[in-house]
């Protein structure tokens, strides 16, 4: 995808490649601009280069070639403390990134890091307890919250130290279906109220529902870039990394003409297009 | 106690496990606390050779039922247990976690909490090793297990070098080569990639088709549920809400959803489609689906 001139970048890697000390090329030259707003699903089977291409964006990695800029700056003049202020990572899993004896505590940790003033410390944790509905449980450890309220936990931490660009590695794992489209729709309401959203999941139903952008990484490379109805109506190329779309984007494909190049994303879309129309025939 | 086992050899029904009128609750966290009770009267019998998929929202008592089943609960957590477990006739308050063990198995959601030896062979042998089972035997059940799962040919591999789908399928093979008659996958597959799903779905087929054995598998994947399941419970708040082939079950959409449960995308297409046109297609594949909407 060409640059986009009336869009602001907020996260650009430009022929980025990293090799690891063991030899190991895990990503070959990326090229890609995330803007400001977008909702991005990160594909890709484990070893494509996901996780190595992540840590460039939080400066936990450097490239060992091409450049990452954060908000237009070289990534490699930033301090981690300092883009972490920029960019928030919310770990696959929260028990890797909770440690705080209490709720409470560790939403505060990162505003208290990050320099805020106390009242503006007690208002970021008073907003991130509300915003993901975990008040009551302010005072308690978190080792003793379910898994689901321990995610939210660890999302809320990130948020309290108000990045605008928040990644979040495979969000809906682990939890049941409710748990996860609560999660997902505070995650939704972040980005409709400004926030760039990076989700990388291995669900495609969850790629569908809720981004609005699509790319796909395989063996070190970008393979797919567009939107989210694009990407997933690909089916050719998702075959080939191994990736099935959802059920609705398989069956669409196989009642529409060969020509067809999207699909719909979701149950409604298809019954209005398959179901529907049919009955007004 | 020698009653129990006398018993496990003379199993006169079809029924392999046995829930009775259990009543469950862990340990209070604080002293002078209640704890919450998991389940209360639960009852629930599996037959012999049954592939049931169990389903429920987080904190339903799924891994809690897995853990009463092999033992654990209670001789480990404690807690109050009311009412009884019947594995293969054995009553498991009677009998040891050992005991247990030789015939039910357990595959847990992460695979690093139940992988810890330095090669894959080892890891396969290390549940015979305590069985007690004489060294050839070993090996060629070693070998016979890993070529079912799919992993041969890398025997002295560590096992932290592989894959989420490889480390799940070592797992899954040095569960079965202790010959367990039934087998219960918790989660296998929920943090793997699409491949590693793939792979262990590909060995649950396996087992299902070519193994006589029981199978319980706890899974939110419906659509791979729909594929495989004899039966599939519905498990919300410790109770059986709901029990019944795939076809049943993913019918009953207002079922589901109070369970906080996705359907496949393709029994949802069903009843959208009943809806519109006044039919009563319930189907639960692809394949199903085309065959109507083709027409």
């Amino acid at each position: 995808m060409s640059i986009d001139a009336t869009r602001e970048p907020v996260i650009q890697a430009i022929d980025l490649e990293h090799t690891y000390d063991n030899g190991f090329q895990a990503l070959r030259g990326i090229d890609l601009t995330i803007y400001k707003g977008d909702y991005v699903g990160l594909i890709g089977q484990n070893g494509s280069g996901k996780t190595t291409m992540i840590k460039h964006f939080n400066g936990l990695l450097r490239p060992t070639k091409g450049k990452i800029l954060i908000n237009g700056a070289d990534a490699t003049t930033l301090t981690v403390g300092k883009i972490a202020k920029q960019v928030g990572f919310v770990f696959q899993n929260p028990d890797h990134q909770i440690f705080c004896p209490s709720v409470r505590e560790e939403l505060e940790f990162g505003p208290k890091n990050c320099g805020m003033s106390p009242g503006e410390i007690k208002d970021a944790v008073e907003d991130a307890l509300e915003s993901f509905r975990i008040t009551e449980f302010a005072g308690h450890p978190p080792a003793i919250l379910g898994f689901g309220l321990r995610r939210k936990v660890s999302l809320a931490a990130v948020y309290s130290c108000h990045p605008t660009v928040f990644i979040m590695d495979e969000p809906t794992v682990g939890l049941d279906h409710r748990s996860a489209r609560e999660l997902l729709d505070i995650v939704g309401e972040l980005n409709r109220n400004g926030d760039t959203i990076i989700l990388i999941t291995h669900d495609m139903r969850v790629i569908c529902e809720n981004t609005k952008r699509g790319i796909v990484l395989r063996n070190g490379k970008l393979i797919l870039d567009g939107t989210t109805r694009e990407v997933m109506s690909n089916i050719e190329v998702l075959r080939q990394t191994q990736i099935r779309p959802p059920q609705v984007i398989e069956l669409s494909k196989e009642l529409s003409a060969p020509d067809v190049a999207e699909f719909p994303l979701n149950v409604d879309e298809f019954i209005n297009e398959f179901v529907k129309t049919k009955m007004v025939m | 106690m020698s009653t129990s086992i006398e018993n496990a050899n003379q199993d006169l029904s079809d029924n392999i496990i046995e829930v009775k009128n259990l009543t469950y609750s862990y340990p209070a966290y604080k002293e002078g606390e209640v704890a919450p009770k998991i389940f209360d009267n639960l009852n629930l019998t599996v037959k012999k050779g049954e592939f049931v998929s169990i389903m429920g929202p987080t904190g339903a008592g799924k891994t809690t039922l897995c853990l009463a089943l092999n033992g654990i609960v209670p001789h480990v957590c404690g807690g109050k247990f009311i009412g009884d477990i019947l594995i293969n006739g054995m009553n498991t308050k009677e009998v040891t976690i050992s005991e247990i063990a030789k015939v039910l198995g357990i595959v847990f959601q992460d695979p690093e909490s139940q992988l810890f030896c330095m090669t894959i062979a080892d890891e396969v042998a290390f549940g015979m090793e305590n069985q007690g089972v004489p060294t050839d035997i070993m090996h060629e059940k070693v070998q016979k297990v890993l070529k079912e799962v799919g992993m041969t040919g890398r025997d002295d591999t560590n096992p932290f070098h592989l894959s989420g789908g490889q480390k799940q399928r070592v797992a899954i093979a040095s569960i079965l080569s202790m010959e367990p008659s039934i087998l219960i996958l918790d989660e296998p597959t929920s943090g793997l990639d699409p491949i590693g799903k793939k792979e262990v779905f590909s060995v649950v087929d396996r087992l299902k088709r070519e193994r006589n054995m029981t199978i319980l598998m706890i899974e939110q994947e419906s659509e791979r549920i729909a594929e495989f399941s004899d039966r599939v419970i519905l498990l919300n708040n410790g109770h059986i809400v709901a029990d019944g082939t795939p076809r049943e079950i993913f019918a009953n959409e207002e079922g589901l959803r109070e369970c906080g449960i996705s359907t496949p995308q393709v029994s949802e297409i069903a009843l959208r489609y009943n809806e519109a046109n006044g039919t009563n297609h319930r189907f639960i594949t692809m394949d199903e689906a085309l065959d109507v909407l083709k027409k």
